[in-house]
C-alpha cells in the first residue's frame, strides 16, 4: 500500500479499524478530538457502531460492556478524561477482557492545557485506578509508529484479555506524516468462549465480573494477573537502541521527547560527544534489559521527558546504581528544545568526569 | 399430583442472600418469570448493580456482566449497541439508578436505548449499611440522617419515574409495587410491557418497583409492607407515566 499524508489522530482511527475495532465509545476532549470524528464518519461504514457517551465514565463502561459481549472495541481520551476512566479500566482489567484505550495527553494537573505533554506516564504505567493490574502501553514516536501498534494493540488485548494503552502526546495526535497501513505479525488467537453473547440455552451463563467477595478467590485471581504481566514482560517489551554502540552518554526518552533527543545526539556528536539515546516503545512493560545491552563506555544516563520526571523512576529502576540518572524535562505543554538537551547533556558529563 | 407451581427456568439454583422479608426476592422472581415466558432467556444478557443485587448475576440464569457503581445502564448500551438483536436488561437500586448513575440513566432514556432497566426502589441504601438515599423520605431515619431526612438541609426525595418521563427515548416508564399479591401481579405485567418495548424495539424501557429494607427500616417483614403502602405510595404514586401505544405527554 501507497504511503499516504495524514494527521496521528485519524492516522490511527484509521489502523484501529484494519485492526479489526468495529465499536467506538468516547467523549469530546482535545487533543483527541480527530479520533472519535474520524471513527464517526468511517466505523458506520466499515459495519461498526460509533456511540458518543455522555462522559468518559459512561463510555469506558459501554467499552466493559461491548468487550464483555465480544467485540473489538475502543475509547480515546486525553489526559483528564483518562482519569475519569481509569475506574473502568480497573474494572476491565479485573474482569479480564480486551480493549483498547488511546491517550493523546495534554498538560496536567487539573484541566492543565491542551498542549502536548508526557506527564501522565504515572497514570499510565503505574495503573491510575485501584487494584495491583497493569496495561500494555504503547508510546509511538511517529505516525508510522502509532499506525503500527493501533492496528496491532486489537490481536495483543484479545491474546491477553487485557486492555492495551497507546499513549501518544498532543504532537503525535496533530501532526501531519507520511504513513503506510500495514498488517501486523499473526498472532493465534483464542474463541471468545466467555463472551456474554446469550447463552442460547447451549451452554451455563457466561459472567462478566471483577468481583471476589471470597478473599481466597480474589487472591488467585490477582495470582492469575500477575502469571499474565510476568508472560507480557516476558514477550512484549519494546524498545529503539540508538547511537549506543560507543556510547559514553546515553538518553532515555520516549515518543515526541525521542524524536528532539535524536536530533541532539547528531549535534554532540558532531563535536565529539559520543550520545545514544534507549527510545522505550512499551512504556510497560519498560525495557529494563535495554540498560543490560549498553557498552562498558556509558557514564552516564539522563531521561529527557515532557514533565518534571516521571519515567525517571522506571530509568533509575533499570540503570540499579550502575550509572549515575540525571534529568531534563519541560512541562506544561512547553517543549524540550534541542540546543537546551545537549547543554543539559554537557552540563552532567561535566559534573561525571 | 399435578404440579401448580415451579419455579421459574429464569433463575439459578444459587441461594439468595437477600434479608428475610425483603422484596428483591419476588422482584427477581418476576423478572426470571417473564424472560422465561417470553422465550428470552437463552438471548438475555443482564447487567446487575452494586449494591444489595451485587450478586445477582449468580440468580439470574443467562449471561450476565456485573457493573460498576451507576454504571449499569452504561455497560448494558455497550452490551446492546455489539448484540442488537439480544435482550439487554439492567437491574439497579435506588443508590446506584437515583444517586451516582443518575447521568447514565438518564443517557440511556435520552438515547432511547433500547435496553430494559429494573430499577427497584426501597429509599435507603440497603448493602452498607442503612444510609439515606436521594429517594430517603422526609424524616425518615437513616445512618446518615438520624435525626430523619430534613428537606432543607439535603432536598425532598427524587422521582425518577416522572423524571425519566420528560424524556422522550423513554418508551415505557411503570411505576409498581410489590406490597401485596395484586400489585405483584400488575408489577409483573409492567415487567413484561416493558421487555416487549425491547423486543419491538420501541426504545428505553424502565420500571421502578417500590420495595422493602426491613432490616435497615428497623421493621418486620409485614410493617415493612405496610409501610410502603402509607408512607411511599402516596409520594411515589404508581402507573404508567409512558407507554409506546399512548400518546406522548410531554410533547414531541
Amino acid at each position: 500500500m501507497e504511503k499516504v499524508l495524514m494527521k496521528g489522530n485519524e492516522a490511527i482511527g484509521h489502523a484501529a479499524i484494519r485492526g479489526g475495532c468495529r465499536y467506538f465509545f468516547g467523549y469530546p476532549i482535545t487533543p483527541q478530538n480527530e479520533v472519535p470524528e474520524y471513527m464517526s464518519r468511517e466505523l458506520p461504514k466499515a459495519g461498526g457502531v460509533f456511540l458518543q457517551a455522555e462522559s468518559e465514565i459512561a463510555a469506558i463502561n459501554m467499552v466493559y460492556g461491548a468487550a464483555g459481549a465480544g467485540a473489538r472495541v475502543m475509547t480515546s481520551s486525553s489526559s483528564p478524561g483518562i482519569a475519569l476512566k481509569q475506574e473502568g479500566i480497573s474494572y476491565i482489567c479485573g474482569s479480564e477482557l480486551p480493549c483498547v484505550i488511546v491517550n493523546i495527553s495534554r498538560g496536567g494537573p487539573g484541566l492543565g492545557g491542551i498542549q502536548p505533554s508526557q506527564a501522565d506516564y504515572f497514570q499510565s504505567t503505574r495503573g491510575g485506578g485501584n487494584g495491583d493490574y497493569r496495561l500494555i502501553v504503547f508510546a509511538p514516536a511517529n505516525i508510522q509508529e502509532a499506525a503500527d501498534l493501533m492496528t496491532e494493540a486489537f490481536d495483543i488485548a484479545d491474546f491477553y484479555r487485557n486492555p492495551v494503552m497507546l499513549l501518544g502526546d498532543g504532537m503525535i495526535g496533530q501532526m501531519m506524516e507520511p504513513v503506510e497501513f500495514r498488517d501486523p505479525p499473526h498472532r493465534d488467537l483464542p474463541p471468545k468462549e466467555w463472551a456474554t453473547t446469550g447463552t442460547g440455552g447451549t451452554r451455563k451463563p457466561n459472567i462478566v465480573s471483577s468481583l471476589r467477595l471470597d478473599p481466597a478467590e480474589l487472591e488467585k485471581l490477582n495470582e492469575r494477573l500477575q502469571e499474565k504481566y510476568r508472560a507480557m514482560e516476558e514477550n512484549e517489551v519494546r524498545y529503539e537502541m540508538f547511537a549506543t554502540e560507543d556510547a559514553e552518554f546515553v538518553f532515555v526518552a520516549y515518543g515526541t521527547a525521542s524524536r528532539i533527543v535524536k536530533n541532539a545526539i547528531q549535534e554532540l556528536r558532531a563535536v565529539g560527544v559520543k550520545a545514544g539515546l534507549i527510545r522505550p516503545i512499551t512504556l510497560w512493560p519498560f525495557p529494563e534489559r535495554a540498560f543490560d545491552e549498553l557498552p562498558e563506555s556509558v557514564r552516564a544516563l539522563m531521561s529527557v521527558e515532557m514533565s518534571h520526571g516521571q519515567m525517571i523512576d522506571d530509568v533509575k529502576i533499570s540503570a540499579n546504581g550502575r550509572w549515575p540518572v540525571g534529568f531534563y524535562g519541560r512541562s506544561g505543554g512547553m517543549i524540550p528544545r534541542q540546543q537546551d538537551v545537549v547543554a543539559a547533556c554537557r552540563s552532567m558529563l561535566v559534573e561525571v568526569k | 399430583m399435578p404440579v401448580v407451581f415451579e419455579k421459574t427456568k429464569g433463575l439459578t439454583d444459587v441461594q439468595f442472600h437477600y434479608c428475610p422479608g425483603c422484596t428483591h426476592g419476588i422482584i427477581h422472581r418476576l423478572v426470571g418469570e417473564v424472560l422465561e415466558e417470553m422465550e428470552l432467556l437463552g438471548d438475555a444478557i443482564g447487567v446487575a448493580p452494586v449494591g444489595c443485587a451485587v450478586l445477582a448475576y449468580d440468580y439470574f440464569n443467562c449471561d450476565m456482566h456485573e457493573a460498576a457503581h451507576g454504571r449499569a445502564p452504561a455497560m448494558a448500551t455497550g452490551v446492546k449497541r455489539v448484540l442488537p438483536d439480544k435482550t439487554v436488561f439492567a437491574y439497579q437500586g435506588d443508590g446506584d439508578l437515583a444517586s451516582i448513575g443518575t447521568a447514565e440513566i438518564v443517557h440511556a432514556a435520552h438515547r432511547g436505548e433500547n435496553i430494559t432497566v429494573i430499577f427497584v426502589n426501597n429509599a435507603i441504601y440497603g448493602m452498607t449499611g442503612g444510609q439515606m438515599a436521594p429517594t430517603t423520605m422526609v424524616g425518615q431515619k437513616t445512618t446518615t440522617s438520624p435525626l430523619g431526612r430534613d428537606p432543607r438541609h439535603c432536598g425532598y426525595p427524587i422521582r425518577i419515574s416522572e423524571m425519566l418521563a420528560t424524556i422522550r427515548g423513554a418508551a415505557f416508564i411503570e411505576r409498581v409495587s410489590v406490597h401485596n399479591p395484586a400489585h405483584i401481579r400488575k408489577a409483573k405485567k409492567a415487567v413484561r410491557s416493558a421487555f416487549e418495548t425491547q423486543r419491538d424495539r420501541r426504545g428505553f424501557s424502565m420500571v421502578e418497583v417500590l420495595s422493602t429494607c426491613p432490616t435497615n427500616w428497623g421493621m418486620s417483614p409485614v410493617d415493612a409492607l405496610s409501610w410502603v403502602k402509607e408512607n411511599m405510595i402516596p409520594y411515589y404514586p404508581l402507573g404508567n407515566f409512558r407507554h409506546p401505544e399512548k400518546e406522548v405527554q410531554y410533547g414531541n
